[in-house]
């Protein structure tokens, strides 16, 4: 059996076991102690970190943040709204991923929406919009084009896709986001510590790991790009530690990569590429966050007629964001869930109040799920 | 949302390929992949193959975990 498809091999126990005891042994050794703080910006890290009960391995003094790594929770309310608004218009076929289906908008959702009549459908990949189109060429197929550089390229290869098949009545929202400079804003966050970065695995696999060279100097901060599962993720927290060490002795961080099956410096040059002809780098609103300079992507003057918010003409309500709920300060690493008055009380899965506790990648949904035992007080 | 999943292209037609994940087949697409061939392994999200997996590299990875595991082991011995 190939390695890849023998995931067992990559969650064996007593690998697992000298891992975490590396982890006590430099957090007590060379790093006496002091408490470190890592940061995961991506929600299949924060998801493979609580499912595995990672958190209730790690020293007391190692704290592991999960930052704005989950793309429909850092889509913004006046973007959901305004893809429910599209729903509702007579001739348009809404799709989207299903991750998006329950966000709440500030009156409803796709959900709602749906049930009530409104043709909104769930695709396993985008090129599905296209088929959709071809086969309604009356209505306008729209996509919600949510999701950071491991989603855009699929979605730059769609509209490349349609462009070459004529296809006009396909148009996507492009509500993406791009890792590399929400890294830097996190870096800047005063009131809390960050000692370093568990990057993204899927992302640097596209954009590769070289992407966080800038950061890793201008902050001084170890960035490791890891893989995702439970190995991996105890891997890259003992490269990380090794990095944290150097550098409170003065020394320099870098980028390294413990992901190397899939992670190059240089990233995917085909899927960059695409990247490039199809988006351009757009300052982007982050919800609960704000706006981070050069975080997002729009679409390239040559693919302009396929932006949504051009062809699709709706009225978007003023929104008004979820009271009491600390998503903003979870996302920014300055809470935790557990912090929050509403986790677990008016705020749960099956009722969600904050965009951390909706998308089953968020921080909230992904402690309510696992972590709740080990935080909890006995 | 960045979930991708490894798979192993058993053929290629144009820009489809149809994938073997681990004995259950799809259908995904291989535009970003260049010069994508049958045997290779592949990470697949949303329908597309987004990057080319190193065998090497994961045996390595592989290793070194083992390695680790040993170590540890044979110091828990010595401590014995």
């Amino acid at each position: 059996m190939s390695t890849f498809f023998d995931h067992e091999a990559f969650r064996s126990e007593p690998e697992a076991t000298a891992l975490v005891s590396r982890i006590h042994e430099l957090l007590r050794e060379k790093l006496k102690g002091e408490p470190v703080s890592l940061m995961e910006v991506c929600g299949t890290h924060t998801v493979a970190i609580s499912r595995a009960g990672i958190r209730s391995l790690m020293p007391g003094g190692l704290k592991l943040l999960s930052g704005p790594g989950c793309p429909v929770c850092v889509t913004p309310l006046a973007e959901i709204d305004r893809a429910i608004a599209a729903s509702r218009l007579q001739g348009v076929i809404l799709t989207t991923f299903g991750d998006m289906m329950r966000v709440p908008g500030s009156e409803s959702t796709l959900e709602r929406e749906k049930a009530e009549g409104a043709d909104v459908r769930i695709l396993y990949g985008p090129l599905q919009a296209i088929e959709i189109a071809e086969e309604n060429p009356e209505s306008q197929v729209v996509f919600v084009g949510v999701g950071f550089e491991t989603t855009s390229p699929t979605i730059a290869a769609t509209v490349v896709e349609a462009a070459r098949r004529g296809v006009t009545n396909l148009s996507v929202f492009p509500f993406f986001k791009t890792v590399p400079r929400a890294l830097d804003m996190l870096a800047r966050v005063p009131g809390r510590p960050l000692d370093g970065y568990i990057c993204p695995g899927h992302v640097s696999a596209i954009i590769g790991s070289g992407a966080y060279e800038p950061t890793a100097t201008e902050h001084n901060i170890p960035c490791v790009v890891t893989g995702f599962e439970p190995l991996d993720i105890l891997a890259g927290i003992v490269m990380l530690l090794e990095q944290v060490a150097i550098v409170r002795a003065g020394g320099r961080a870098k980028v390294e990569t413990q992901y190397s099956r899939a992670v190059t410096r240089e990233g995917n040059p085909a899927a960059l590429a695409i990247i490039a002809d199809v988006f351009e780098e757009c300052d982007a609103e982050w919800r609960e966050i704000g706006v981070i300079p050069m975080s997002g992507h729009e679409f390239s003057e040559r693919y302009r007629s396929f932006d949504a918010r051009d062809r699709i003409d709706v009225e978007v309500p003023k929104s008004a964001g979820p009271s009491g709920c600390i998503c903003g300060e979870i996302m920014l690493g300055q809470k935790t869930p557990t912090d929050c008055p509403l986790f677990a009380g008016r705020c749960t899965p099956r009722e969600a109040v904050g965009p951390c506790m909706v998308s089953t990648e968020g921080a909230c949904a992904a402690f309510y799920k696992y972590d709740r035992q080990t935080t909890e007080a006995p | 949302m960045c979930l991708a999943v490894p798979g192993r292209i058993i053929e290629i037609d144009g820009q489809t390929a149809k994938v073997d994940f681990g004995g259950i087949t799809r259908e995904a697409n291989v535009m970003l992949i260049e010069d994508a061939s049958v045997g290779e392994y592949v990470l697949i999200h949303a329908g597309f193959a987004i990057q080319r997996l190193n065998a090497e590299e994961a045996e390595e990875t592989l290793r070194l975990f083992g390695e680790l595991a040993r170590a540890l082991e044979e110091e828990d011995e010595r401590k014995k």
